[in-house]
């Protein structure tokens, strides 16, 4: 078994953090390794070396490479229970707060940020809310913001926005125009989209909810300690924390600050 | 295959694979060493439903491993639908929501690349039964890693594209019926004395 890390690995990694800033240095090996693998078929690179220089010498090549690095995949109302346990777990202790602050860390394209803000809305909430939505990704957030999808992919959304407990219809949230769904401008003026890394920012703001799913799986567990530790400094006391369905803060050194709300939904309270 | 120093056993499967499963996981007595880490495509279900299933199958404890979990012996990790299954150099294991290899997530080529990667030749790699042509370059990585490679034998498998598409691409130890399969893995690693299956 070699534990040591790849060394033209380390050194691509390195450049890219010394030049632009983007700490992949913590990311969890495997996956990464993949989807470098991908960048280096698709970008026509042979080898870690080339490729470490053709990103050095251009931020273009650079930008292509970080569509590779980050993983943009999501839903509206990814694993429906989430969301039902936070409409029937959490929302009730939000109630009783006279205004709300949510961050969705790690909101990719957004679809993460809209489904907090529809579940809101349905609960009578979302006027006295703001959620910030942060991700590194600028093309994401650029998506995210513009808050316009693929009409197809709706059917399916719905069945979830159902199975979460949505009161209503999902198609009271977006008008459709020829092929997207375009989601309503109340959603939009609730969400603020920003540049925020995990794995190079500091906490972000003290907040009574913070959602941060299926963004941990791509770190290792050094760099989930560091990220955790910020999550943790952002919620308030007896706020909450929701992480993805397979994550979980039973390794992590800051597990204490928490107790398990909803655990098979991976909902936890600060202490 | 008596000087193999096998440290963990990785099985992939699509169509048929279940029965096959089934048909090989009573072979492995309680205290049986090794851990498996298994991927079978099923269209996306309750998360639960599969892990259930083998339960009843298996005399080892089987569950759905977390993101960064330790990998320990005597158990069976099932990977959870939706997510690829990775295994890391630390020998603990990671999830992904990667986009799907070959139609699939989880994939069996991604279980198996990333395990060959970690364990090198202490690996075993199994493919079952299936439809479509996902392990056939994962166990290729696992046989240049110098671990060990099995296959359900196509003449006996439900549906045999799959072992027969890793028959095609890579030089395989055994091809043998699900049943002897599970015997092959038995001879792998005797039972621990303290083992007692939970
Ligand atoms: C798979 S998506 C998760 C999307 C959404 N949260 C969900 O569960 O559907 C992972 C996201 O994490 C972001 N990400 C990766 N590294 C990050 C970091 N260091 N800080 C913040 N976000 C990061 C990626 O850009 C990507 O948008």
């Amino acid at each position: 078994m070699t534990t040591s890390p790849d060394p033209e690995l380390s050194a691509l990694l390195d450049a890219v953090y010394h030049r632009y800033h983007y700490d992949f240095r913590g990311y969890a090996e495997a996956s990464l390794r993949r989807r470098i693998g991908a960048a280096l078929t698709h970008l026509r690179c042979p080898s870690l070396a080339e490729l470490r220089e053709r990103v050095l010498a251009e931020p273009r090549g650079f930008s292509e490479l970080l569509r590779f690095l980050t993983v943009q995949v999501s839903d509206l109302f990814r694993d429906p229970s989430y969301y039902r346990s936070l409409r029937e777990r959490v929302v009730p202790y939000l109630r009783t707060y006279p205004s709300l602050k949510v961050w969705v860390a790690g909101c990719a394209t957004g679809e993460e940020a809209y489904s907090l803000a529809i579940v809101f809305a349905e609960e009578g909430l979302l006027d006295r809310t703001l959620i910030y939505a942060t991700d590194i990704h600028p093309e994401s957030l650029r998506a995210a913001e513009a808050g316009v999808y693929d009409l197809e992919r709706f059917a399916r959304f719905s069945d979830s926005y159902r199975q979460a407990g949505g009161r209503g219809s999902l198609s009271d949230f977006y008008t459709a125009q020829y092929s997207s769904a375009i989601l309503d401008r109340r959603l939009k003026q609730a969400i603020l989209f920003s540049d925020h890394s995990l794995a190079t920012d500091v906490a972000f703001a003290e907040v009574e909810l913070v959602s941060c799913r299926n963004v941990l799986i791509y770190f290792d567990r050094p760099l989930q300690d560091r990220a955790i530790g910020i999550l943790r400094d952002s919620v308030r006391r007896k706020g909450f924390l929701g992480l993805g369905a397979k994550e979980t803060l039973r390794f992590s050194a800051h597990a204490e600050a928490f107790t398990e709300l909803v655990p098979e939904d991976r909902i936890y309270q600060r202490r | 295959m008596a000087t193999r120093n096998i440290h963990m056993i990785v099985i992939g499967g699509s169509s048929g694979a279940l029965d096959a499963l089934a048909a090989l996981l009573p072979a492995l007595p309680p205290g049986y060493p090794l851990p498996l880490a298994v991927v079978l495509h099923l269209p996306p279900t309750q998360p639960s439903h599969l892990v259930e299933v083998l339960r009843t199958k298996a005399s080892l404890p089987t569950r759905e491993p977390d993101d960064k979990e330790p990998i320990v012996p005597s158990t069976v990790y099932v990977a959870p639908p939706n997510y690829h299954l990775l295994v890391e150099r630390g020998r603990s294991f990671s999830l992904s929501v990667d986009r799907p290899v070959l139609f699939s997530r989880p994939s069996i080529d991604v279980l198996f690349e990333s395990a060959a990667d970690a364990f090198g030749p202490h690996l075993a790699g199994v493919l079952l039964s299936g439809a479509n042509e996902d392990g056939a370059r994962g166990l290729g990585r696992i046989a240049e890693a110098g671990g060990l490679t099995i296959v359900e034998s196509p003449a006996t498998a439900a549906v045999p594209i799959m072992p027969a598409a890793a028959l095609q691409r890579v030089a395989i130890d055994h091809a043998v019926p699900a049943a002897a399969i599970g015997t092959l893995l038995a001879r792998l690693a005797a039972p621990t004395r303290s083992g007692e299956a939970t």
